[in-house]
């Protein structure tokens, strides 16, 4: 009976919602191209402030950013900010979960993998690192990025953790990667606040976009964000994975 | 049509939030109730024929008829928080369940503390 009256509590809330929405965006019909006046166009053209030109790939060299993925662009240069704040809190997540589980006592007895699923694991793990190294550096040009890799270099660590019975992390050291990235990227911020003006500028000269090395800080932090995220994960996973018998 | 599809979602998830005292029901509600507002923030910034933004030697002029790129960035922030909230709420769900050996939010209300 009860669910019933939240069902149509929630139905009466969705057709409300529906209506206050239905001014600003249309639920049926897609544009055809972005708008001249949206805030993206100075994202994509690589110029906020002034007259707005054409960027090409591999030829367009000191734009403001110099990243050919756009969304990292966004990310990490211009709401790098925001992206601080955002590690952050997933830096507070981990201290929580940790902070909950606690780190000393008798450990879970696991179940004892086989033979080839051990070795399997052994074998695809230094891959999966390798894809989430590659994910990372190579944020500014190809999908994926900091989050992403991180989240892939977590994955490989959970594997293990799954494959192989007697696989524990090294919390510790797990945390002080976690502290140094953390520290790097706002000493990063810090230097773009001496010398270009304002916290986190782009201090390193952009180059040409879509090369390796290119965009200034944008592949720095976006390495820095991938190891602190990863050891973030890891040490999220370890402390379900590692809990304790009794409390 | 994937927006109304992304506010039932939204609405899926607040029905599951309002109708269950199962903690972990509720992080799973909570979930899809996230899942819901980013695939609609995605679908605001959607273009008819539009690419990736991204610039590579095939799309390599900004003057390509790009999405917006815009609310993607946002998601990712979005999703990332929604990964900090879940991985926390689970770890205090797993603690209510040492403490009090149930799950249930309206039984742990009736129990008194040792």
């Amino acid at each position: 009976m009860k669910k019933i009256f939240i069902g149509i509590f929630v139905i009466a809330f969705s057709v409300v919602f529906l209506l206050a929405i239905s001014n600003s965006v249309d639920l049926f019909t897609y544009n055809d191209s972005l708008s001249s006046d949206s805030v993206s166009n100075g994202y994509i053209n690589k110029n906020v402030t002034k007259n707005q030109s054409e960027v090409i790939f591999n030829e367009t060299t000191d734009a403001e950013t110099g990243s050919a993925n756009i969304v990292t662009s966004i990310i990490v240069n211009y709401r790098s900010f925001d992206t601080l704040g955002e590690v952050t809190v997933l830096f507070l997540s981990a201290i929580g979960v940790s902070l909950l589980f606690g780190s000393t006592g008798k450990l879970a007895e696991r179940k004892k993998s086989g033979f080839i699923l051990r070795t399997a694991a052994r074998i695809i793990f230094p891959m999966l690192l390798v894809t989430g190294t590659y994910l990372f550096t190579h944020g500014h040009l190809t999908p994926g990025g900091g989050f992403p890799g991180g989240a892939m270099i977590a994955a490989s660590f959970l594997l293990l953790y799954l494959a192989d019975e007697k696989f524990v992390t090294a919390i510790e050291k797990i945390k002080l990667v976690e502290g140094s990235a953390g520290t790097l990227y706002v000493l990063i911020g810090i230097t773009g606040l001496v010398t270009g003006g304002y916290f986190l500028a782009n201090f390193i000269p952009t180059g040409t976009v879509g090369q390796l090395i290119s965009s200034g800080i944008i592949p720095l932090i976006y390495v820095l964000i991938g190891l602190k995220v990863g050891a973030e994960i890891t040490s999220v996973v370890s402390r379900y994975l590692q809990e304790e018998v009794t409390s | 049509m994937i927006r109304v599809a992304s506010l039932l979602l939204l609405m899926i998830g607040l029905y599951g939030l309002l109708s269950t005292r199962n903690v972990i029901k509720m992080i799973i509600s909570i979930n899809i109730m996230e899942l819901g507002v980013n695939i609609f923030i995605v679908s605001i910034g959607f273009v008819t024929n539009g690419v990736a933004p991204i610039l590579t030697s095939q799309v390599n002029s900004s003057l390509s008829n790009f999405v917006d790129p815009l609310p993607q960035a946002l998601v990712l922030t979005s999703i990332v928080i929604g990964l900090g909230i879940t991985a926390l709420g689970l770890a205090f769900a797993r603690k209510l369940y040492k403490k009090y050996g149930t799950y249930d939010l309206a039984k742990i209300g009736g129990m008194k503390d040792e």
